[in-house]
């Protein structure tokens, strides 16, 4: 018993800091920003409990149709994200010669060593009207007018799959390199063609991935605000954005923080009913 | 047990050497880009031997910073005049300026004065003007010869060449360019609503002329030089640092009035090295040193007697831009009275999410 | 006779590697065919290409009567039984067994009838919602199997599947698979490096080495007239005699060892005088202590270095000045032999006509 106690408590000394640095920095903020959603300022100019700021968001169509736009296009980033890294995936692990995987893997990463302002603006030095694809295309004739390719949907969407893509493929590579290679061969003796062994045998496999990776995705692309705004031109009001209005230009801190947490609620509630679309156990995919 | 309270002196001597290792005299100093220059910071750290440490940002997130430690951080901070009084007021963020400790011979006399008036809370001021300037137009001259007010920015002809920012200056910029004097509602909250959702609807009907919306302002003189955007809502400085590139491209006041602002030195609540802030702002202000800022970044400072040292082609821009009834013209934003921001914030966001 | 697989002149190279080296078998229908070799001796790869998942670098494979070039695995008659069985892990036994079934786009009812039919031939009835990591070795094994027999192939291909269980299981499973395999009536190709399973088993077993096979025969044959030098090693346990042939005649070489003493060593092939030669004996043919009146005996003075015991395996290991290697002599645990010791010197024999005498290459 003695000895049980003495064990422990240097193990306590070493995580008092860490325990204290997360409530502090942590936990601590977020129970002001919790209280602070809940209060709204009177007619005349006091402080009162309301839930006001949390109705006001059903109330305004454009702050739930910016919020349903901006889940929609997190949806369909992740979709995307999913189907081009899983063949990505696939390649590394299964197709590509070993001596390779670890330069492939490499490739992958390399983006990141850059932030994601610095990516943003490459993509859009290319695709702008005066960018590097509109030259190319000009110079060889495809194009006779410029064409302006950023600040639309399209742009956007393909900035945060590029942006997201890492955070996909790092989980798939993982469980499909626990799938034994016998298994294909297996389900393709058994009479199966390759769509079938991708949706019967390589999907079901690779499930714990796919679903962690498309929960990382969804919550990056659903917080991410540079990306939207920089590459989504003037139609693409993010949520977070609506959120950084809040706080920063009607130092509205109140109604902000309301939006935070309406943002942690619903897209909880997305991921939770995702999981069991999918019928996944959250335990099994965050290992 | 000896060697673990050892061990503990040790770890607790380390976080006491940190926190003393600040202690080497600095100045924190929160401000737009381009308002520290490079060869000043060194000029002061030479002169005073302090450090400068500079953050950039906007008048929204500077306030928004202060709010958040209460006026803690840093020891001087750059927001316009109009964004003082009603923010001090709410949130008490700033410190009275002592103007026994400025040196006023150095400062244009009326902007002292306007600028001491418009800070006022309590009886108190808590601003010395810095740097002045407007919001116009910058014109690309080749495509859009007839672009000459704020109504061009709505206008069919330049269709996906307009640019400007979602900021409150486009919404006021717009209220003018109708006639209008929102200045003149500031107190009467309801009818400014009423001004500013027809001038949001105005923008919604226009949006699809808009090539984008800009928010840095490098960008926006790239899409400029590239002649992506021919039309912009923009400063002044910008369209003249294009001039000087591309002589087709300047800077225009708009026929209803160039918004006009003065960016003062104001100094935060908390602030742990208020000597060095007064010591920053008396050397900004010397006439050498204005002019070497006004001559990089092409803005106009109240400092006396800088405009002896100006390059000529900073003459020039003016003279160039601003005829006497355009200087007259030029409106002076009042100190904004809270609750507008608010106001304006929710028809920003209906602008830019409307399809 | 109707032949189900036919092998002609297959080789397969990696490279500057050559895995299997211009092949050819044919197995009849119904028949258990073992591919014996060591680990690398190219049998995994030879499957491999009659499943559909190597192309051969030469030569051709025909199931059935069907020329089986370019012919993917998914398109062919026959089912590979993987080593470690590769069953699904995300679906139950029904599922997995459904599989191929479900793939030929047979109706849910048929599909499930079948399941149960083959089920219950496995004897795993009631088997089918089961998860597959509820399955003991042998019934994962079970399962394998009828995955691929409900699919009804011309022939089936196995792959060591016995590797991976353990010794008590393997020796159940071998006599299970065999009963299975006559039931069923499927042909079945089985690859293995266990002699035991092959030689259990199999109507034929073809030994492999280096891509090369040694010999095709009945169990029988492999074991009391072996081929090659190599398959006398390799299949059961064999004492190797190393001398010089100094006559021959009638099927009969005479062997001198290095000692001087001479021995008769029956053979297959033509000797010449002054060849070196082995003799290749099996412990169980060896007699220990024959009576002095039996005739076309080769009798030897041994001294006996240690006593193996093993139940009916038991062994003993005995040396002579003839000998370069220690011999092994089967010891049968009927009380007859217990006076014998380590350090005993007791004299052994054996029929002229038992063991196999090949040249040295």
């Amino acid at each position: 018993m003695l000895a049980g106690a003495k064990s422990k408590l240097p193990l306590f000394i070493f995580l008092t800091p860490i325990l204290l640095w997360l409530f502090l920095l942590i936990v601590l903020p977020h129970l002001d920003l919790l209280r602070m959603s809940f209060r709204i300022e009177n007619d005349y100019g006091d402080m009162i409990w309301s839930v006001n700021n949390y109705l006001e968001f059903f109330r305004e169509p454009i702050y739930w149709l910016t919020f349903a736009r901006t889940a929609l296009y997190a949806i369909i980033v992740t979709f995307l994200t999913l189907c081009i890294s899983l063949p990505v995936a696939f390649y590394i692990t299964k197709v590509a010669p070993p001596r390779f995987k670890g330069f492939l893997s490499l490739l992958l990463l390399m983006p990141f060593w850059v932030s994601e302002l610095v990516r943003v603006y490459g993509w859009m030095i290319l695709l702008r009207e005066s960018g590097v694809i509109n030259h190319f295309l000009l110079k060889w004739g495809i194009l006779r007018q410029p064409v302006e390719m950023l600040y639309n949907d399209v742009a956007m969407t393909m900035g945060l799959v590029y942006t997201s893509m890492l955070f996909m493929v790092v989980p798939l590579l993982s469980v499909l390199d626990n799938l034994d290679d016998s298994l294909i061969e297996a389900a393709f003796d058994l009479g199966s063609t390759t769509p079938t062994i991708v949706w019967k045998i390589i999907i079901p496999h690779a499930m714990p991935g796919i679903a962690s990776g498309s929960i990382v995705v969804f919550m990056l692309t659903l917080g991410n605000y540079l990306t939207p705004n920089l590459m989504g031109g003037k139609n693409s009001l993010w949520f977070t954005e609506q959120i950084y209005n809040q706080f920063i230009a009607s130092f509205n801190w109140n109604q902000g923080s309301a939006f935070g947490f309406l943002l942690l609620i619903i897209s909880s509630l997305i991921i939770f009913a995702g999981l069991k679309l999918t019928n996944q156990k959250l335990s099994k995919v965050v290992q | 047990m000896n060697k673990q309270a050892l061990s503990l002196m040790v770890a607790g001597g380390f976080i006491l050497g940190l926190a003393s290792g600040v202690n080497a005299e600095t100045l924190e100093l929160l401000t737009w880009k381009g308002y520290a220059p490079k060869s000043l910071v060194e000029k002061f750290e030479k002169e005073t031997g302090i450090t400068v440490k500079t953050t950039f940002s906007n008048n929204e997130e500077m306030i928004a910073k202060l709010r958040a430690t209460r006026g803690a951080g840093f020891d001087l901070a750059q927001p316009s005049q109009d964004r003082i009084s009603s923010v001090q007021e709410k949130f008490n963020i700033y410190q009275p300026i002592d103007y026994a400790k400025i040196d006023a011979t150095l400062i244009v006399p009326s902007m002292l004065e306007a600028v001491k008036k418009n800070t006022m809370v309590d009886g108190k001021s808590y601003g010395v003007p810095h740097v002045y300037g407007t919001s116009g137009l910058i014109v690309n001259k080749k495509t859009a010869a007839d672009a000459n007010d704020y109504t061009a920015l709505l206008d069919p002809k330049y269709e996906g060449r307009v640019s400007y920012r979602l900021k409150r200056p486009t919404l006021i910029a717009m209220a003018f360019a109708e006639g209008k004097d929102p200045f003149a509602l500031y107190n009467d909250a309801e009818a400014y609503q009423a001004l500013m959702e027809s001038i949001g609807q105005n923008l919604i009907d226009a949006k699809g002329l808009v090539k984008t919306y800009w928010t840095n302002g490098d960008a926006l003189l790239q899409s400029m030089r590239s002649g992506e955007v021919n039309v912009a809502m923009a400063w002044d400085n910008g369209g003249w640092k294009l001039n000087a590139e591309n002589p087709d491209i300047d800077f225009v006041a708009p026929k209803s009035g160039a918004l006009g602002w003065i960016d003062t030195f104001a100094i935060p609540a908390k602030a742990k090295n208020v000597d060095a802030a007064y010591k920053w702002i008396n050397f900004m202000m010397v006439p050498e040193n204005a002019a070497v800022f006004t001559n990089a970044e092409k803005y106009g400072t109240a400092s006396a007697g800088a405009i002896e040292f100006y390059d000529d082609s900073v003459k020039a821009n003016f003279q160039r831009s601003f005829s006497q009834a355009d200087v007259d013209n030029i409106k002076w934003y009042p100190p904004v009275p809270a609750k507008l921001e608010a106001i304006e914030g929710k028809i920003l966001d209906k602008v830019k999410a409307a399809q | 006779m109707h032949v189900d697989l036919s092998v002609k002149n297959v080789s397969k190279h990696f490279k500057s590697f050559t895995a299997v080296d211009d092949v050819s078998f044919e197995v009849e229908k119904g028949k258990f065919f073992s591919i014996l070799g060591p680990s690398g001796c190219g049998k995994t790869t030879l499957l491999r290409m009659i499943a559909g998942f190597e192309e051969p670098s030469a030569g051709s494979i025909y199931i059935g009567a069907q020329d089986m070039a370019e012919i993917p695995p998914n398109k062919r008659p026959v089912n590979l039984i993987f080593q470690h069985l590769a069953l699904f892990p995300m679906m139950n036994v029904a599922d997995n067994i459904g599989f191929g079934l479900a793939r030929r786009k047979e109706s849910k009812a048929e599909i499930r009838k079948k399941v149960a039919d083959i089920l219950e031939r496995v004897n795993l009835p009631g088997f089918g919602p089961k998860k597959i990591h509820q399955l003991s070795g042998g019934q994962k094994q079970r399962v394998a199997i009828a995955r691929s027999l409900v699919l009804d192939p011309t022939a089936l291909l196995l792959d060591e599947p016995l590797g991976a269980l353990d010794l008590k299981l393997r020796e159940q499973m071998k006599i299970e698979l065999k009963k299975l395999q006559v039931e069923v009536g499927t042909t079945f190709v089985y690859i293995t490096h266990d002699q035991s399973e092959a030689l259990v088993m199999s109507d034929h077993v073809a030994v492999m080495n280096e891509g090369k096979f040694e010999q095709i025969d009945s169990p029988q044959n492999l074991y009391s007239r072996p081929a090659s030098p190599f398959v006398a090693r390799f299949v059961g346990n064999n004492n190797c005699l190393a001398g010089t042939c100094v006559g021959y005649g009638d099927g009969l070489a005479q062997l001198q060892f290095s000692s001087g003493e001479k021995i008769g060593a029956r053979t297959d092939r033509h000797f010449t005088t002054g060849v070196k030669a082995e003799l290749f004996i099996r412990p169980e043919s060896i007699i220990i202590e024959p009576e002095k009146e039996l005739p076309e005996l080769n009798r030897m003075q041994v001294a006996v270095s240690s006593i193996l015991f093993d139940g009916a395996n038991s062994q003993l290991l005995v040396t002579s000045p003839a000998l370069a290697d220690e011999m092994l002599i089967s010891l049968p645990q009927n009380r007859q032999y217990e006076h014998i010791a380590a350090g005993d010197r007791i004299e052994i024999g054996w029929d002229v006509k038992a063991g196999n005498c090949f040249e040295v290459q």
